[in-house]
């Protein structure tokens, strides 16, 4: 069997059955798909909401926190995804937008605390698919090291917006709130950090229901196609550079309702949050994840949080000392994305699809 | 409808100082092959981008059933009803043959952006009605077990099954076929020969080829480009015998069928 990783064997297109298929579904155990794309990938989600909820509930805050982590770098990382693994456009400046989503939520909670929190997560992500248009559009007709560059410079450049305008945006310090916690109708049910968890969960899974049926159908193959050879792709009709431009705006969607939620679970935005390594990280994450599949992306989410985490207890074990230690997740982090990505090129995602494929061989024409 | 399927008038196309095209000018009537030859770098290539709006003409006009083509770029072809299978073949080495043979199929699809976003409206039938087209062009093309296979994976006859299955899936009134025979054994080319032929029934087609056996077997017409200037057009007899052309071209004419230039490589300079 070919390899697959850009469309896995899960990849579920609506593979409406009918006599007229029936020769083309050769690939072994094919089965028709469920129903429409977004009811299937709304039965994930849901299916992934119990199981958070599952998760947080039998554990305590510290777990809490940590599942929100990497809910909400799955959707960024998920975002960013649509615009380097599928539209191609290597982007060093994803961080940037989380940057305008937590600002944006922590601007309206501080000074309209009555905005409800769903309306504060849709201007974040109105906020950051505006910015989405600007960058996409002004690098339109960038690409490779030159489009790499130009985010590179936003990545710098925006957080230190926050320190240009310190009574505005607080600063070096960033801007402080009150986390709205849980409605007291479930303070029984579910503590504060628990519900943080379940809140960022459930924005995360719509985003990702989203990029799954937007990059498992018509625009997917658009953007795949314009990736892969934009001369043939424009000549079938596709817009390639509006196109490049909707990629950006998706990704940035995603990645600024990545920063409302983390804005929204630490109660604070600062700009060192946002800092450049903030954009390398999720760029290598990607990488070590696996390109190309939304797997890739929740891979890349486990390790940004728990390697972080690992570095974080070495360094307290080994007592270094501050400066070590803050550094320390970083450069663990580096080892980490180096030795996975000379073991397995295509990422975790990549070498496990491919262990799959090994295991399903020599009963390729039975069930599945 | 009136007019020529394709116009080309008085046609020039400069690269810097070098002129690629001077004045080219012919026709392709409706429901026709009409063939396009010449040595390397003579322009055919040229002819094609300019057709397909991917390089700009310095003058001339480009009409399509007498309407002149203003500005028009490559991504406004299949609207035209023109498709254009390049040199290089073009197909998407990520995607399965059936998603190359998708993206042709695409301009079958009527939905926007919030449909794509939500797979809500109007994209479960559009997605319906491309991925059956696209599969109906593969059997079409005899490649329908291929369908989940990643293009490269394939031989180089297959792969140019599915790139022709891509660029006729929108049934185009124009298919504009560059090199469609280089690579391809004997049997493919007689293969190749018999559709070319049977898209008549449909629409025209402008071939370039340098596979002369092939070119006279199939052309209604034969138009001759050297150095950027048509030197010879005429039925596939009259440019056979056209002292001109032999000059250019041909070199002394020693029994036929022979091919008169030697399949190159191609796929070093695809001319985009
Ligand atoms: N984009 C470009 N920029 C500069 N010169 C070009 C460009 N495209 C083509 N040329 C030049 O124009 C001339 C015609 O090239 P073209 O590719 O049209 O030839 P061709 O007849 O298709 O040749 P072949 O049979 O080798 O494919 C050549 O001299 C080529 O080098
Ligand atoms: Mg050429």
């Amino acid at each position: 069997m070919a390899p697959t990783h850009r469309a896995p064997a899960s990849d579920a297109r609506p593979d409406t059955a009918g006599p007229a298929k029936a020769a083309t579904a050769t690939r072994a155990g094919r089965r028709p798909a469920l129903g429409h794309p977004l009811l299937r990938h709304g039965l994930w989600a849901l299916a992934a909401l119990a199981a958070v909820a599952l998760l947080t509930a039998a554990t305590g805050p510290v777990t809490d926190l940590r599942v929100a982590d990497v809910g909400l770098h799955l959707l960024a990382v998920a975002g960013l995804q649509l615009l380097v693994g599928t539209s191609g456009q290597v982007s060093l400046g994803h961080g940037a937008f989380m940057f305008v989503g937590a600002y944006t939520m922590a601007l309206l909670v501080v000074n309209l605390p009555a905005v409800p929190l769903a309306a504060g997560m849709a201007a974040a992500c109105a906020a950051g698919c505006l910015a989405g248009l600007a960058v996409g559009a002004a690098t339109a007709r960038l690409h490779g090291p030159y489009l790499a560059g130009a985010t590179l410079m936003l990545a710098v450049g925006l957080p230190a917006v926050a320190l240009r305008f310190p009574d505005l945006l607080g600063g070096a310090n960033g801007l402080a709130f009150t986390a709205i916690g849980a409605p007291p109708a479930l303070s029984g049910l579910v503590d504060d950090t628990q519900w943080r968890a379940l809140v960022v969960w459930t924005v995360a899974l719509i985003g990702l229901v989203v990029l799954a049926t937007a990059t498992r159908g018509r625009l997917g193959r658009h953007l795949r196609a314009l990736r892969d050879d934009p001369t043939a792709a424009a000549l079938s009709g596709i817009p390639v550079g509006r196109a490049r431009v909707t990629a950006f705006v998706i990704s940035a969607g995603a990645g600024s309702l990545a920063g409302a939620c983390q804005a929204y679970v630490l109660g604070t935005a600062t700009p060192s949050t946002y800092a450049l390594t903030l954009s390398l990280v999720l760029l290598a994450a990607l990488v070590l994840g696996g390109l190309g599949s939304l797997w890739g992306a929740f891979w890349a989410a486990l390790a940004i949080v728990y390697v972080e985490v690992a570095g974080t207890e070495l360094a307290h074990a080994l007592e270094l000392d501050t400066d070590v230690r803050n550094n320390l997740p970083v450069v663990f982090f580096g080892a980490v994305l180096i030795i996975i990505v000379l073991a397995w090129p295509r990422g975790v995602h990549g070498a496990l699809s491919a262990l799959g494929r090994h295991r399903s061989t020599p009963s390729q024409t039975g069930d599945s | 409808m009136d007019g020529h399927v394709l116009s080309v008038e008085q046609l020039t196309v400069a690269f810097g100082g070098l002129t690629a095209l001077d004045r080219v000018t012919f026709d392709v009537p409706h429901r026709s092959v009409v063939g396009l030859i010449g040595p390397n770098g003579a322009g055919k290539t040229t002819v094609f981008n300019a057709v397909s709006g991917v390089v700009r003409p310095r003058e001339g006009t480009l009409r399509r059933h007498g309407r002149p083509l203003r500005r028009h770029r490559p991504h406004h072809l299949p609207r035209l009803g023109i498709s254009r299978m390049l040199q290089g073949l073009g197909l998407f080495p990520g995607m399965t043959v059936l998603e190359n043979v998708m993206v042709g199929a695409d301009p079958l699809a009527t939905g926007g952006l919030p449909g794509m976003l939500t797979g809500l409206g109007r994209a479960p039938r559009d997605e319906r009605r491309v991925r059956e087209r696209a599969e109906a062009a593969l059997h079409e093309f005899g490649v329908a077990d291929t369908a989940h296979a990643l293009p490269g994976t394939l031989p180089y006859g297959v792969q140019k099954r599915v790139a022709l299955a891509r660029a006729c899936v929108c049934s185009p009134e124009l298919l504009l076929l560059d090199e469609p025979a280089s690579g391809l054994a004997a049997d493919e080319v007689s293969e190749l020969a018999e559709r070319v032929r049977g898209m008549r029934a449909h629409g025209s087609v402008l071939l370039v080829e340098h596979h002369m056996d092939l070119v006279m077997r199939v052309c209604d017409r034969v138009v001759v480009l050297d150095f950027g200037r048509v030197i010879a057009d005429g039925t596939p007899d009259e440019v056979r015998a056209d002292p001109a052309v032999e000059r250019a071209y041909l070199g002394p004419p020693e029994g036929d069928g022979d091919l008169l230039a030697p399949d190159g490589p191609e796929e070093a300079r695809d001319g985009r």
